[in-house]
């Protein structure tokens, strides 16, 4: 038998049944769509991590107060707290080698308000290098003065969003506003920008790190961003960093410095994994799909029964009815994973459409994974009813038996 | 042509052993026009798919053109089915979804004939039994009659040597069953070998020979 009449006989079968053509289909083609959505957000998420590391600076180092490695020793039962970071740790990393420059970052919440308008809003100390480090843009005015880093000034610059809400179309520049009980001059405006590291930058206050320390009465550094001279220079830098702190600390070694690079390569990992669970999860849809192509293909062959019977008396071996019945169930799977693989990448489309923020991008592999196990699952759960077509006694079968 | 030598075909029903065939001896030459009577359950239809290649017997020898086909493997009978047997049964058969032509052209497209070809000899067919104006229709839009003329035309696409009917004319009214009868001695009359299981007398007579079978037995 010709290659093209056995497709030819499986396509007039298919049209045969209808209804049950149909739901197979959509059975396959959900199992496959589901597939490539779910790959698509797992590798979505990836992306946008990695994006929102990228806009965070390169060669960045983040210091923070506390070591988050475990030792191996008794848990500290007294209550061990680790020193903080204050604007002298800072000041002295700022006069390390290698150093291009830093940024300390202070972080509290405060009522912000502007005649009768008031907002609770995220309040960032930091100094003009974060500017740099952190790739910020400006709409108008200017950002925080270069001052030596202990010094404070009221002064302030405003996220977009922020901005908006308090002034409208005002110009804010040169106006004063309310931050808790201090008042400070708004000096500049930041441009519209998306979140950042799940940190809304439109709706941020930020000050010269001293101000926020005496706004919020502390001593302490909740960062130090600390920005190397070249991807060289990071590993020995950061035993540097280490090494400054710790001689500040008196020899306590209890800070942490996360290099950008480990990070990302560490939520790079996790999310590769999220994404290939989410891929294994959606298979599980297409297992069934495959199980239902079992079920649906032995109702067949029962409801075909004496056409699988004539088919026999006129000349078929079983062999030619386990090729007629593996190919109708293989080209049902088959066109039912490709109006999967349609209906996946629309909804991968219409998701991008409405979410431009976020990267939903279905990775090759999971395409081809999805397209090749529909397959498969087709042709492995169609082998049973084919068989068992093929093991029909002509004789019953064409009296229907 | 064809010689059955001593065959024996046991059904298990139940706890009992039945006999379907029960030493069936029978001798048939080429181009005869046979026809089987009996009555019900007296072993003319098994007696039809052993002829046919569709039942296995328990015992004794089928021979046909002289060769033993009785220990063949389940393809080697297939192929045997499709070159040498047709088949025309009392509900006809046809694939419902296909046409007129498809049901005609099916077994020439499982034995791998080329396109052009099977078209020719559907044609043919087709022709040969007035049913080219009727070629693109479904079964369910021809008349009973016309599903038996496509159920011959299948059957004789193939050219096969032996042509076995099973009650061609069960499921007919009179004249169509008249109609597909001068069909089928049309075509004994080229040359085909003409196996006819009836138990209507009046159809049953019009053959060079009865065989009458009674319990599994061929009456002598």
């Amino acid at each position: 038998m010709h290659f093209n009449d056995v497709i030819q006989f499986a396509f007039h079968a298919m049209q045969g049944y209808r209804s049950r053509t149909y739901l197979m289909l959509l059975a396959m083609a959900i199992g496959v769509a589901s597939v490539i959505l779910l790959t698509s957000l797992g590798e979505g998420a990836r992306l946008y991590v990695t994006q929102q590391f990228s806009s965070l600076g390169t060669n960045l180092l983040i210091v923070l107060p506390g070591r988050s490695e475990t030792t191996g020793g008794m848990p500290p039962i007294m209550g061990e707290t680790p020193r903080d970071l204050t604007l002298q740790d800072v000041a002295a990393l700022q006069h390390l080698h290698h150093v291009k420059q830093l940024a300390p970052i202070v972080v509290g919440a405060a009522p912000v308000s502007y005649q009768q308008l008031e907002r609770e809003v995220m309040i960032m100390g930091s100094t003009a290098s974060l500017f740099s480090v952190r790739q910020l843009k400006l709409s108008r005015g200017q950002f925080l003065p270069e001052l030596e880093i202990t010094r404070a000034s009221p002064v302030c610059v405003l996220g977009y969003t922020l901005y908006k809400e308090l002034f409208g179309n005002v110009s804010p520049l040169g106006k004063w506003v309310r931050v808790s009980e201090y008042r400070c001059r708004v000096i500049g405006v930041m441009e519209e920008e998306g979140m950042s590291l799940g940190m809304d930058m439109g709706e941020v206050l930020i000050m010269p790190a001293a101000s926020a320390q005496t706004l919020f009465n502390v001593n302490s550094v909740f960062r130090i961003l600390v920005e190397a001279q070249s991807q060289e220079v990071m590993d020995r830098l950061k035993q540097d960093v280490i090494e400054t702190i710790s001689a500040r600390h008196d020899g306590e070694d209890d800070i942490t410095v996360l290099s950008q690079d480990a990070l990302l390569s560490t939520f790079n990992r996790i999310l590769t994994a999220l994404t290939y669970a989410l891929g294994g999860i959606a298979a599980i849809s297409l297992l069934v799909a495959g199980i239902m192509i079992m079920n649906v293909m032995l109702v067949a062959a029962a409801q075909r029964t004496t056409e699988i019977g004539l088919i026999k008396a006129i000349g078929a071996p079983r062999k030619q009815i386990i090729i007629l019945f593996l190919t109708e169930s293989a080209c049902l799977s088959l066109v039912g994973a490709m109006l999967g693989l349609i209906f996946g990448l629309a909804g991968n489309w219409l998701l991008q459409r409405y979410f431009p923020d976020f990267p939903f991008q279905a990775p090759d592999w999971a395409l081809w994974a999805a397209v090749g196990v529909a397959l498969s699952t087709g042709i492995l759960f169609g082998l049973l009813p084919a068989r068992h077509a093929a093991d029909l006694d002509p004789v019953q079968a064409l009296s229907g038996r | 042509m064809i010689k059955l030598d001593h065959i024996y075909r046991t059904f298990e029903v139940g706890d009992e052993l039945v006999h379907g065939l029960d030493d069936v001896c029978l001798d048939i030459k080429d181009g005869e026009y046979i026809s089987i009577m009996g009555p019900s359950g007296s072993g003319k239809s098994t007696l039809l798919n052993t002829i046919g290649l569709l039942d296995r017997v328990n015992q004794g020898r089928y021979f046909l053109d002289n060769n033993d086909v009785t220990e063949l493997s389940e393809t080697e009978q297939a192929r045997v089915r499709r070159e040498k047997i047709g088949f025309v049964f009392q509900t006809f058969h046809l694939i419902p979804r296909l046409t007129a032509a498809e049901n005609v052209a099916l077994p020439l497209t499982l034995a791998g004939v080329d396109h052009d070809e099977r078209n020719h000899r559907v044609e043919q067919a087709l022709k040969s039994l007035s049913l080219t104006d009727r070629a693109h229709h479904r079964p369910d839009q021809l008349s009973g009659g016309q599903r038996q003329r496509v159920a011959i035309a299948r059957a004789v696409v193939t050219r096969p040597v032996v042509l076995l009917a099973d009650e061609p004319t069960g499921n007919l009214d009179h004249a169509s069953g008249m109609d597909v009868i001068n069909i089928l001695e049309q075509l004994n009359q080229q040359g085909i070998t003409l196996l006819l299981v009836t138990h209507d007398i009046e159809l049953g007579e019009r053959a060079h020979r009865i065989v009458h079978m009674m319990d599994g037995k061929v009456q002598p």
